[in-house]
């Protein structure tokens, strides 16, 4: 690999400039929300500037700029993420939306009393809650495969748990509280043994490895903007067509009808069926923008420099005494989550706030996962592009500190 | 290091955050409420005894970060032998002096708790400190088995 350009990509974001009290801004807080490239801020200012207008309604021309630049971002979500076609990738809120569509529109179509959703043990709350609604309102039940003390998933748990009454099969990508792998490829081939749909949760994912959904075979994948360099609010939901086309729609109103009478509504085709009334058009320009911004560094090119990242930051993690790793997968992505013996993950936020540091400290949405470890809550550090090896030390060095200070 | 922090981590929240005080479970409780930040899973479970309409006996038990374990390890010594009411008044003068309303504070009543007035330039860290009283009050007011702070 060519020498990853650090210092450039440094650079090309704002935020990175700013100061925490006197303390140079070290922002390791990306699993939550990760900051922005110039190129999609300006993306949104010159949209609002020169090309703003409602999408799919308008004859006048920044009706037709506005639309242009709208598809063009489906094209490019399209590609980066390999669908066979733009139909495939519906524009949602985020994750979390996408995840409710599918148990919403999938989840009642197909899914009976008995029937049985197959998730695992390490999941957010969005890729659990709407399963239990579903389950509760249709008599379905929850199946959760177990992970093991490395945080990793049992396979042999997951393939017993596959039976004929599984309808759906979703598990998460990459953990946002452990930044487990998931073998992802063997799930899905294990779920297609008996034909069941397998959505993947890919929020954490998507911005650390390069993901091919045909490769996959996955049937849906979701996955949010603002973890991956583009604007909040917005999010894709890429669905096998054939799928996406038998099942009803999410929510209803304008743009995802083609007729309407009082007596009768035709839907519109796909992908606009679901995204009924007027979309966040400038976060998806956003989104697109920073799929570009991406594509030009090279989604190969970022997994192996985070997980240079996550190598480095895990051996002087392992050097300080008093600290554990939770989650220590051999397939892991660039999210170190940790405890201290005697220091409570908030005060731990807290300090290392104090020295310009952003981590998060919680529960991470994912209580079953802490549950497990016995934890109350974890420290997590979570890598993107723009950290470095110096900011990895910053962090280790207040780590040292702290844990001297609290004795 | 840590300069910016010293009105948040005073050596008094150290001190009771290494060792709590009244930290046990107690026989035969009044009262016993369980008090939950949702947000940080601090989780603490306060034990009181009541005679003559006065707090005789307070300890807790639970995990929590150094600020909400301070807190009600200092409530529990500063309540005990209080009645009800004067409690309860301790409460209000705790809730206006971690959020702020300095005129409404009595300095002499707040006595050692004042350690924690810092948190008021923490928001985030505010409910940390104020668990343990918002448990204290659910129990003498005998309402739930267990509140949470969300």
């Amino acid at each position: 690999m060519t020498t990853f350009p650090i210092e450039k990509i440094r650079e090309d974001f704002p935020i990175l400039k700013e100061k925490i009290g006197n303390k140079p801004l070290v922002y390791l807080d990306n699993a939550a929300t990760c900051q922005k490239p110039q190129a999609v801020i300006d993306s949104i200012s010159h949209l609002y500037m020169y090309e703003y207008a409602n999408v799919h309604r308008g004859v006048h021309t920044l009706s037709v700029r506005a639309t242009d630049r709208y598809e063009g971002a489906r094209e490019k979500v399209k590609n980066f993420i390999n669908a066979a076609s733009t139909k495939e990738i519906i524009f949602v809120k985020g994750t979390t939306e996408a995840i409710n569509l599918i148990a919403q529109s999938f989840g009642k179509a197909n899914i009976k009393a008995g029937d049985e959703i197959l998730i695992t043990a390490m999941e957010h709350h969005s890729n659990i809650v709407p399963w239990q609604i579903l389950c509760k309102e249709t008599g379905a039940v929850l199946k959760v495969a177990p992970i093991n003390l490395q945080g990793e998933l049992i396979f042999a748990e997951f393939e017993r748990l596959i039976s004929d009454k599984t309808k759906l099969v979703s598990v998460v990508h990459m953990s946002n509280a452990l930044g487990t792998i998931n073998p992802v490829k063997a799930i899905i081939a294990a779920a297609k043994t008996k034909n069941i749909a397998v959505l993947l949760d890919g929020a954490q994912a998507i911005p650390h490895i390069p993901v091919d959904v045909q490769a996959l075979d996955c049937d849906f994948y979701a996955f949010s903007g603002h973890k991956l360099y583009a604007p909040s609010g917005i999010g894709v939901l890429y669905g096998k067509q054939a799928l996406l086309e038998a099942m009803p729609p999410y929510q209803s109103g304008g743009d995802m009808i083609r007729k309407v009478t009082f007596e009768h509504t035709e839907y519109n085709g796909l992908p606009y069926k679901f995204e009924a009334g007027t979309p966040s058009i400038a976060d998806v320009v956003g989104l697109g923008a920073a799929i570009d911004y991406l594509s030009a560094i090279g989604m190969d090119n970022i997994a192996a420099y985070e997980a240079e990242l996550l190598d480095y930051a895990t051996e002087k993690a392992k050097a300080i005494a008093t600290l554990r790793i939770i989650g220590e997968a051999k397939d892991k992505g660039a999210i170190l989550s940790f405890v201290l013996d005697k220091v409570h993950p908030h005060d731990i936020g807290t300090m290392l706030d104090s020295l310009g540091i952003a981590v998060r400290a919680g529960h991470h949405c994912a209580m079953p996962v802490m549950d497990f470890f016995a934890v109350p809550a974890t420290a997590r550090a979570s890598f993107a592009i723009y950290n470095s090896k110096q900011e990895i030390d910053v962090l280790m060095n207040g780590i040292e500190q702290l844990i001297e200070v609290f004795g | 290091m840590f300069d910016d922090l010293r009105d948040l981590y005073q050596e008094v929240i150290f001190d009771h955050n290494r060792n709590p005080r009244n930290f046990r479970v107690m026989e035969n409780p009044d009262r016993e409420v369980e008090g939950f930040n949702p947000l940080c899973g601090d989780r603490l479970t306060l034990f009181l005894k009541i005679q003559n309409n006065a707090i005789s006996d307070a300890s807790f038990q639970g995990s929590g970060c150094a600020i909400s374990t301070a807190s009600v390890s200092l409530m529990t010594e500063i309540v005990k032998g209080k009645t009800k009411n004067e409690a309860e008044e301790l409460f209000q003068q705790f809730h206006a002096m971690t959020t702020g309303k300095d005129d409404q504070i009595d300095l002499k009543a707040i006595g050692k708790l004042a350690v924690l007035a810092g948190v008021r330039e923490y928001p985030a860290r505010v409910k940390c400190a104020t668990l343990a009283w918002h448990t204290l009050d659910a129990a003498l007011k005998n309402k739930e088995k267990s509140i949470s702070t969300e």
